[in-house]
């Protein structure tokens, strides 16, 4: 057949930034399926709309998710992408790879799709993009002698992700990686077979700069802190202050707690500080977290389907996560939630809308945790208190 | 004979990210001291053992080739040890420990097409999401409009003009916002702006009704018999178009070439820097899906860009920019037009109204 002239989706090909259509040019001389991808694209761009129909449910013997069925509506235009499934596959916490382990994917991924993928997704999984429902198994076979697996789709726990965390950031105020990791393997089964309500999801933040976007894209959000001191070199303050950087200004005057002074010498209020960054970021050579850390857990953000977006607000102000028993402390809580979130959650209701439909503090009673003010930004201002009897519970 | 099939592996998950670290980083690991920006894209992190690791980030598609992939494998066995790993906005970080290579790498990057930038307070890759290239619900493309964005917005990616702080950019092709663009400092998000048009014929044998009925947040949709089919109406006055329906029924389609477009919103973030992490608020309600090059969206983008640089203080989000200068000047100063789809008339939208005296009034 002869290529289809694509003179809308061409013009992208051109201008300083890199272009996703020159990556579908690198394949279509060798893969059919990407030169219809570009045909059918083209079509999109001349009608400004989209070409593909709902998902049909397409998988791996066991699992219940980890790829997403994608059909034409245009199949008897561009046989080649009557099926184009995508497969997502868990990413290795923090986004490392050897050059190895990439070349092993992408000689895997030629063999058995389109060859385009995306490096990452929004959740983080490595996604293949583009397969037949013939190609799924071979293509599973192959990442999991190679090592990999696949990730979370559908009603389940979705792939965790963590930022870069203690592998190359002086700001983690735990292992992120160590964390991701750990609950990734605990949870394989939440994972791979959707038995919840509705998506959930981790994300693993190594300081309050959360660089992964946890308070708005994680179910659970887990946000490193510290609770004591913020480590200041007094020296460097003054490198800093002769390299020309107007302390007053840019640090004291913009910390949003007023705790921080400056004569000559660096003095922070600690227990007055808020842990919002500021000072160490423009100062990171000065100013460090304190050695006391941890994280703070933050509950129930989303995005607006269906009851509105949410962010995640915090749970607990402050736990240790570093070793075995705290881990098991932390998955104990996780699995309390799960488990009241299972049995009260509406169909493709978060866990964010439950809470809101049925009371934080309803909540807190269920899954075990104290009201704490550390929760709120003000308490209630309407009048309209569900008082419980002395004695009762809820 | 057939071969005896090989024992199936399942729940492994991901490989050991230790496996994928590089030495420095192994030894270093959770032992780093402090980092500096050395030039646009360029970025040095020193342990407390003196040990200095080099990264260079190179702006990515994020829809990208297995050939690209090889390329990328290729530089990191020629200048990092075989390492390198992606970030959260996918963008690619090369890791050096020989500052003398990081030139040549440079030069490589650019050669293949990848320009280095996106650090500190510049604009990074922008989070999107697959739009006409992979999703059924698109209300426009993705890939499209941030390739015809960043080509814009290259000078402030690459360091060359110079923004107040750091600022992030992301699509969303529909409301399911898989992009989880509602805290960006600007967010692009593709709309539908009609109710779905009911395929009454063929509803009963796609959908459940009741799941229908259920997945609409207004309670728009209700049961009915139409023309003889079991069906549902949707109550068009309820209707503000999120597409739940469309998500769990596929005979309630909504895309549309004529009335589907693109929103921009504006001042949300995630970081607890400064400020709490906040949403973005609407600036500009609708703007016309024009591809190939969408030059609505990217004039909009930009200017809204340059007020903000030409405008705000040091360390200053678009949102706390925002913030300072009060909703009145934002709309004067970026010349956008505020209308009545400005004002929430959504659940609980009393909590942005203005609920005071506080007004500014112009001097001049």
């Amino acid at each position: 057949m002869a290529k289809r002239e694509t003179p809308m989706i061409d013009e992208l090909r051109k201008g300083p930034y890199p272009s996703f259509v020159n990556e579908m040019y690198k394949l279509q001389g060798r893969k059919p399926m990407v030169q219809d991808l570009l045909g059918q694209l083209e079509d999109s761009y001349e009608q400004r709309i989209g070409h593909w129909k709902h998902g049909g449910i397409v998988g791996v013997m066991g699992y219940g998710g980890g790829v997403i069925g994608r059909y034409s509506d245009l199949s008897d235009k561009y046989p080649n992408v009557a099926h184009f499934h995508t497969m997502r596959i868990n990413q290795p916490a923090g986004w490392f790879y050897t050059s190895q382990a990439l070349r092993t994917l992408a000689d895997i991924w030629e063999r058995h799709g389109s060859g385009l993928t995306n490096m990452h997704g929004s959740t983080g999984d490595i996604v293949f993009l583009g397969t037949t429902t013939a190609e799924l198994e071979p293509t599973f076979a192959e990442l999991t002698a190679a090592g990999f697996d696949l990730g979370g789709s559908g009603s389940c726990m979705r792939t965790p992700s963590a930022c870069v965390g203690p592998a190359r950031c002086e700001w983690a105020c735990y292992d992120t990686l160590k964390l991701c990791y750990n609950l990734t393997q605990e949870f394989q089964d939440e994972l791979h077979r959707p038995m919840f309500p509705y998506k959930f999801k981790f994300k693993c933040a190594g300081c309050p700069n959360d660089c992964v976007a946890s308070i708005a894209r994680a179910d659970m959000s887990i946000i490193g802190t510290w609770k004591d001191a913020i480590q200041i070199d007094q020296a460097e303050v003054e490198k800093y202050a002769k390299a020309g950087l107007d302390i007053e200004g840019a640090v004291v005057a913009k910390c949003p707690s007023q705790c921080i002074s400056y004569n000559g010498k660096l003095t922070i209020d600690d227990g007055e500080c808020v842990h919002c960054m500021h000072c160490l970021n423009v100062m990171p050579k000065a100013l460090r977290p304190g050695r006391e850390r941890g994280a703070t857990l933050l509950l129930g953000s989303k995005a607006p389907i269906m009851e509105g977006a949410l962010l995640s607000s915090v749970i607990v102000p402050f736990i240790n996560i570093d070793d075995p028993e705290e881990y098991e402390q932390f998955k104990e809580l996780v699995r309390r939630i799960w488990e009241f979130w299972d049995e009260n959650g509406k169909n493709r209701e978060r866990v964010g809308e439950l809470i809101q439909r049925i009371g934080m503090p309803t909540f807190l009673d269920a899954v075990g945790l104290d009201p704490e003010p550390e929760m709120i930004s003000a308490p209630r201002d309407n009048p309209y208190i569900f008082f419980q009897p002395e004695g009762e519970e809820a | 004979m057939a071969e005896a099939p090989a024992k199936r592996i399942t729940d492994i998950g991901p490989p050991h990210f230790e496996k994928f670290l590089p030495p420095i980083v192994k030894k270093n690991y959770g032992k780093w001291k402090y980092h500096e920006i050395l030039k646009p894209g360029v970025m040095v992190h020193t342990a407390e053992s003196g040990d200095k690791l080099y990264t260079v980030r190179a702006a990515s598609p994020r829809l990208i080739a297995v050939d690209t992939i090889r390329m990328f494998a290729d530089l990191a066995d020629k200048y990092c040890g075989g390492h390198l790993r992606f970030t959260s906005r996918n963008n690619v970080e090369f890791l050096l420990t020989d500052p003398s290579k990081i030139d040549a790498l440079v030069a490589d990057l650019a050669k293949e097409g990848f320009p280095i930038g996106g650090l500190g307070a510049q604009i990074s890759n922008i989070v999107h999401t697959q739009g006409w290239v992979h999703c059924h619900s698109a209300a426009t493309d993705a890939s499209g409009v941030v390739k015809s964005v960043m080509d814009a917005l290259m000078p402030y990616f690459k360091g060359e003009k110079r923004l107040p702080a750091k600022t992030r950019v992301a699509l969303a092709c529909c409301l399911n916002m898989c992009g989880a663009v509602h805290c960006s400092d600007i967010a692009i998000l593709g709309v539908h702006t009609r109710p779905p048009k009911v395929k009454n014929d063929v509803l009963k044998k796609l959908c459940e009704v009741p799941t229908t009925v259920a997945a609409c947040p207004t309670g728009a949709i209700r049961p009915a018999n139409v023309d003889g089919f079991e069906s549902v109406t949707v109550e068009e006055q309820l209707c503000m178009y999120c597409a739940n329906c469309y998500t769990v029924c596929p005979a309630m389609p909504l895309n549309n070439p004529d009335t589907d477009g693109l929103s921009i919103w504006v001042g949300g973030k995630v970081s607890n820097a400064r400020s709490e992490p906040r949403f973005s608020k609407l600036a500009i309600p609708f703007l016309p899906n024009n591809p190939p090059r969408w030059p609505e969206v990217v004039q909009a983008v930009t200017n809204i860009i340059e007020v903000y640089a030409a405008n705000a203080r040091n360390f200053e989000r678009i949102g706390d920019w925002i913030e300072r200068i009060g909703w009145p000047r934002f709309f004067k100063l970026t010349g956008i037009q505020f209308t009545r789809y400005h004002i929430d008339d959504f659940k609980h939208a009393g909590w942005t109204f203005k609920r005071s005296a506080h007004i500014k009034f112009d001097q001049d």
